[in-house]
């Protein structure tokens, strides 16, 4: 069964449309990226998921529930980490997280609620409320307050956008161990290196559309350009007419030569090139880009590898 | 870590659980929701039932302390049941603590009715404080005792719902205040608090009637005192004539989502 099956689900702001029919589904136990630019839709798609964005046509379904007539299993199954900070002033957060339980008509288990206090490093600001914590910690919070429940889907929309790198680290670990316990995950994040070394499969969406849903490796494989690196033992004056399809360039007054493999090309027909052209290499080494250059190439908009953009 | 197996669903809980956080909240800042409008309305009764009152008579065979009473009461119900789901879910629509909820399994039904309920203990717990207190000034007759009680349990349920619906209309803390300052307080005022409306000159005693909260007013100080301005008939038949609308508007807004799912 999958965890989650989307079926040309739309939604527009007045005459804007955010998500134009996009159909996806996401199987139980894997960790699925939804990737975009800003503005892409990824957000509405997601709170129209979780329920609090109505759905303007099309369906969601997840672990066989319609997300309109059987809401209330749904949501039971579905754990949410907003991208905004909901901020409360009222309860301390081991209060909070009580009645977060009960929301979901589940009673209070100290047991779980205990361990997650302590995973996610919660236990010195217990007693705080939620509006004394740092940034991190509300996030931390909040990725509790999602699981307190215990839901079999967990949607983490940017959980760690303006997070600090260890916290980050921290934060995907922790993902990966719910993950490994049986937790499908469904992610957005802006860190697209994150996303390539996190997800089993990746969906990019831009202007509402989905571009493209693939495995992460073979996305990796299909969309991006290798790289060819050859050092000669002498300089060259003139690259071989044959090379010229491989965009080469030559750096180092001639004695490195690089050549570009595109996406979806065999290496084999570059290498017997290479060999035909009899050129005096000294050493040579491969690259490939990454997720980044794929996002990139299909958006044509720079994702952020190191800064979150929102 | 190891996730435990699913946990089993309680489906009242959801219910349940939000009654008490919505009691809770109010009890978290007590002086300003239940301290503060005792205050206020023992001030009034001060005023008006160990200084001024001697001064006035308004219904014969009732001294002004007697008369005044019900009115407060009233008001205290009133103000407090809006104010608590006014306040309440626009806090949590302007926080963004709304979402919160919205993913959940909480049904519309549930979310009014917890809403509602914790608001109507908070009125209808100032009101009795009020009352309590009002002994020290003057007894009431009590001529009709569960009647009084059944129109403070309707003015109560009555403004819980306005104050959900005002909560979903407004756009920032200025509309709501425009709410509270602009409406419900001159129709309070005006509806027969501190006077009976039958001494007002025309057309002013006619216009009165047109003033929803006169009824309420009327009818609870009707069951007190044993007389009124109008039937209490009439004053319950409108009275919860006007509940029920109120209910119908607030129970299509929030089971249709208006303003709280885009």
């Amino acid at each position: 069964m999958n965890a989650l099956d989307i079926s040309d689900l739309y939604k527009s702001f007045g005459a804007t449309p955010a998500v134009k029919g996009i159909s996806f589904a996401i199987r139980e136990g894997e960790i699925f990226g939804l990737l975009g630019p800003n503005g892409a839709g990824k957000s509405t798609t997601i709170n129209m998921i979780a329920g609090v964005v109505r759905i303007g046509g099309g369906t969601v379904s997840a672990f066989g529930f319609d997300n309109q007539t059987d809401y209330r299993q749904t949501r039971r199954l579905l754990g949410v980490v907003h991208q905004e900070l909901v901020v409360d002033n009222f309860f301390t957060i081991d209060q909070a997280l009580k009645i977060h339980a009960g929301y979901y008509g589940v009673k209070d288990d100290p047991a779980w609620r205990q361990l997650l206090i302590d995973r996610l490093g919660l236990r010195p600001h217990l007693g705080k409320v939620m509006l004394k914590l740092s940034g991190g910690m509300k996030r931390r919070f909040m990725i509790a307050k999602a699981l307190i429940h215990r839901p079999r889907l967990l949607i983490l929309d940017e959980p760690t956008a303006g997070v600090d790198v260890e916290l980050r680290h921290g934060l995907w670990e922790f993902v990966r161990e719910i993950n490994r316990q049986g937790t499908t995950i469904l992610l957005t994040t802006h860190y697209l290196e994150e996303a390539e070394q996190m997800c089993d499969r990746i969906a990019i969406m831009h202007h509402g559309d989905l571009i493209a849903l693939e495995p992460t490796h073979e996305l990796v494989r299909k969309l991006s350009n290798r790289r060819l690196k050859l050092w000669l033992e002498e300089p060259l004056r003139e690259i071989p007419a044959a090379l010229q399809p491989y965009t080469p360039e030559l750096q180092d007054d001639g004695g490195v030569l690089l050549l570009n493999l595109p996406a979806g090309q065999s290496a084999g027909a570059l290498l017997r090139l290479v060999a035909e052209s009899r050129l005096p290499i000294r050493d040579f080494e491969t690259d490939q880009s990454g997720l980044e250059d794929v996002f990139m190439q299909l958006t044509g908009i720079r994702g952020d590898k190191h800064v979150a953009a929102e | 870590m190891s996730r435990p197996s699913e946990p089993q669903f309680h489906s009242w809980l959801p219910f349940l659980t939000l009654l008490r956080k919505e009691v809770l909240r109010f009890r978290r800042v007590a002086i300003q929701t239940l301290l503060a409008p005792i205050v206020t309305a023992s001030l009034y009764l001060f005023v008006f039932g160990a200084t001024l009152g001697n001064r006035l008579s308004v219904l014969e065979g009732f001294s002004y302390a007697q008369f005044v009473i019900p009115g407060l009461v009233m008001m205290g119900v009133i103000n407090n049941s809006f104010a608590n789901t006014s306040s309440s879910l626009f806090m949590s629509r302007y926080l963004g603590g709304i979402v919160d909820l919205l993913v959940t399994p909480v049904t519309p039904p549930q979310f009014i009715l917890a809403y509602t309920l914790a608001a109507m203990l908070r009125g209808l717990l100032v009101g009795s404080v009020v009352l309590v207190i009002s002994m020290l000034f003057a007894g009431l007759p009590w001529v009709f005792p569960l009647l009084a009680v059944l129109m403070a349990v309707i003015a109560s349920f009555l403004f819980a719902q306005l104050g959900l619906i005002a909560a979903i209309y407004a756009h920032n803390f200025d509309t709501l205040s425009v709410y509270t300052n602009f409406m419900i307080l001159p129709l309070i005022y005006l509806g027969g608090v501190f006077y009976p409306i039958s001494i007002l000159p025309e057309p002013w005693a006619t216009l009165s009637y047109f003033n929803p909260l006169f009824y309420l007013i009327d009818g609870f100080r009707h069951a007190l005192l044993g007389v009124g301005d109008t039937g209490f008939a009439v004053a319950f038949g409108v009275s919860c004539a006007m509940a029920g609308v109120v209910f119908v508007w607030a129970a299509w807004l929030i089971g249709k989502g208006y303003r709280l799912r885009s």
